[in-house]
């Protein structure tokens, strides 16, 4: 891909990300936060890429151990993310029984 | 300039994941729709993780997988996982300011690890020519461990300021503003100067400097500006993402990098609109520290009205709506089970319970709303602040636990006052305010002295918030 479609994508992204991000109710700001900590662990495929590559050359084998050391922050973050939001959204879940049986 | 051949599939997949996330945020339009938007962002990063280790595991000679290398990726993955599971299970909701900057600071240190791997090994992320690595490429990978330094160093600031491990008062270094902008122009300087000579002591001096810089830029902001930091911070996570996604052409990394971007930059928006204060001024830092002192010295003794959990509990139980102000205070002692069990007991009586939140009450967006879902408050019964503002004059009990600067009405009427224009709660139109303050020397974190105190109508329960909210409980019965 060259250079200007990838930053088509890139701003295009961007006033999505603005207009979805302004439809998200004040109440679940801190989840907002927890999520997207989980999602821009997206990083995790060039961690991926550096751990799975053949070591060439003397900068390769050092390369592929920051890159293996990059997937454990990753997924610490994914998985942590991830968990931690379904715990919080679940106690805003728990209400609307209550609610809905007024 | 030949790129790393693509799998067309995988181009799609990357896409399909970036949609995913788009529609996650979109599911947390709405409390209902909310779980559903969690789950698509676990597709979505199943998808781009499981694409990249399709396409990029590398194969023997014998064209069988290379099994070491699978094992290592998945005992990697492995420890992350346990980690990251046991950690979101054990955490306090407390204390999910300090976890989600203790979390972006592994997102920037991944970038920079990322980045140094793709520097030190560019052929494999198909960057580089016998060696030399693409232009282009330099500057998306010299902006990409910037960023990601930055957001590394200044998380572990706010980490540490949040989890009580470093004072929440600003440190201000003299000349700090020019340091500041020397180490920034210094750190462009060395990107630009990238392009033209790949030497590794460029790159590892922008690293350093950019670690550097995230330090200085967190330590001299105070406690209470920590809503917009960590919004801020969260912001960087997402736009260094975004920079390693150009680095890599990878659709999935660009779109989240944009929305995380995207989100963090809004959340800082709002809260600086929550507190009247411009983004420049947040960052420059410094607000708490001094005019606390500038302010201590004018206090006079006036009189104020205390009262005991009998009184207040037989006020509230003669109430006809009361609205509960909560702020980091309710956070610091976990009031908030205590509290709802007040307002149940309440309800029971007969009694209207709202609850109103300001936008920058506590240390993060949303913290206070967590922390009263967590407690099991009905989320219909809590309101945002320009929904209840209107509401404090038809209000016989305006209840504070833990808020001050959000109830200032010298934000309304005082020019001098360091927050004057933010948008408060009026809760001093209420026909009676209650106020647990632990004690009435303290004063709140932008220092300031707040006249509802001393009003006719306010009575003052000086104590730990949970302790107080646990007596009125059981004088109520």
């Amino acid at each position: 891909m060259d250079f200007i479609s990838i930053l088509s994508i890139f701003v295009m992204a961007c006033f999505v990300g603005y207009y979805v991000v302004w439809s998200v109710t004040p109440a679940l700001h801190t989840p907002l936060m927890a999520v997207t900590n989980a999602i821009s662990s997206v990083i995790i495929v060039g961690a991926l890429i550096a751990s799975a590559a053949v070591a060439l050359g003397s900068g390769g084998a050092v390369s592929k151990w920051l890159g293996l050391l990059a997937v454990v922050l990753a997924s610490i973050n994914i998985f942590g993310g991830f968990a931690v939001t379904a715990r919080m959204l679940a106690m805003y879940k728990k209400k609307e029984k209550p609610a809905a049986a007024k | 300039m030949e790129h790393l051949t693509v799998n067309p599939f995988a181009s799609l997949a990357y896409l399909v994941a970036g949609v995913c996330f788009i529609l996650a945020l979109r599911g947390l339009s709405s409390p209902a729709t909310s779980q559903r938007g969690n789950r698509m962002g676990i597709i979505g990063m199943t998808i781009a993780v499981v694409t990249t280790l399709v396409t990029h595991v590398p194969t023997l000679d014998a064209g069988a997988l290379d099994a070491v290398t699978i094992v290592e990726i998945l005992a990697a993955i492995g420890i992350g996982a346990a980690i990251g599971i046991v950690t979101a299970r054990k955490i306090a909701m407390t204390d999910m300011p300090q976890l989600v900057a203790a979390f972006h600071s592994l997102v920037g240190m991944a970038a920079v690890l990322v980045a140094a791997a793709a520097f030190l090994n560019p052929q494999a992320f198909g960057i580089a020519e016998n060696g030399v690595i693409f232009v282009q490429s330099r500057i998306e990978m010299g902006l990409g461990i910037a960023i990601g330094a930055i957001t590394f160093s200044g998380s572990v600031i706010a980490f540490l300021k949040l989890n009580g491990n470093m004072g929440g008062k600003p440190i201000m270094l003299p000349g700090r503003h020019v340091i500041n902008l020397g180490v920034l122009a210094a750190i462009l300087g060395l990107i630009a100067y990238f392009t033209q000579d790949q030497s590794p002591w460029i790159f590892w001096t922008v690293t350093i400097l950019s670690f550097a810089i995230g330090f200085l830029l967190i330590i001299p902001i105070g406690g209470a500006d920590m809503p917009v930091v960590v919004s801020m911070l969260n912001s960087y996570s997402g736009w260094a993402a975004a920079a390693m996604g150009f680095t890599l052409h990878n659709t999935a990394m660009i779109i989240t990098g944009a929305l995380v971007g995207s989100s963090g930059a809004i959340l800082s928006y709002i809260m600086c609109k929550a507190m009247n204060r411009s983004f420049i001024s947040v960052i420059a830092g410094g607000f708490g520290g001094d005019s606390a002192a500038a302010s201590g010295e004018a206090k006079e003794q006036r009189p104020w009205k205390r009262g005991s959990a009998e009184d207040a509990a037989f006020l509230l139980g003669q109430a006809e709506q009361v609205i509960i102000v909560p702020g980091y205070g309710m956070a610091v002692s976990q009031a908030q089970h205590t509290l709802r069990e007040m307002g149940d007991k309440l309800k029971a009586h007969g009694v209207r319970v709202k609850y109103a939140i300001h936008p920058v009450a506590g240390r993060m967006p949303g913290h206070m709303n967590v922390l009263l879902a967590e407690a099991n408050v009905p989320y219909d019964d809590v309101f945002e602040l320009e929904d209840i503002n209107s509401e404090f004059a038809q209000t016989d009990i305006a209840f504070v636990i833990g808020a001050n600067d959000v109830t200032n009405p010298a934000a309304k009427t005082d020019k001098t006052s360091p927050i004057y224009g933010m948008p408060v709660l009026d809760v001093e139109k209420a026909k009676t305010v209650l106020f647990i303050k632990r004690s009435m020397g303290g004063v709140g974190y932008a220092g300031v002295d707040n006249d509802v105190f001393y009003m006719d109508n306010t009575m003052m329960l000086l104590g730990d918030a949970k302790k107080m909210v646990e007596e009125i409980v059981k004088s109520l019965d």
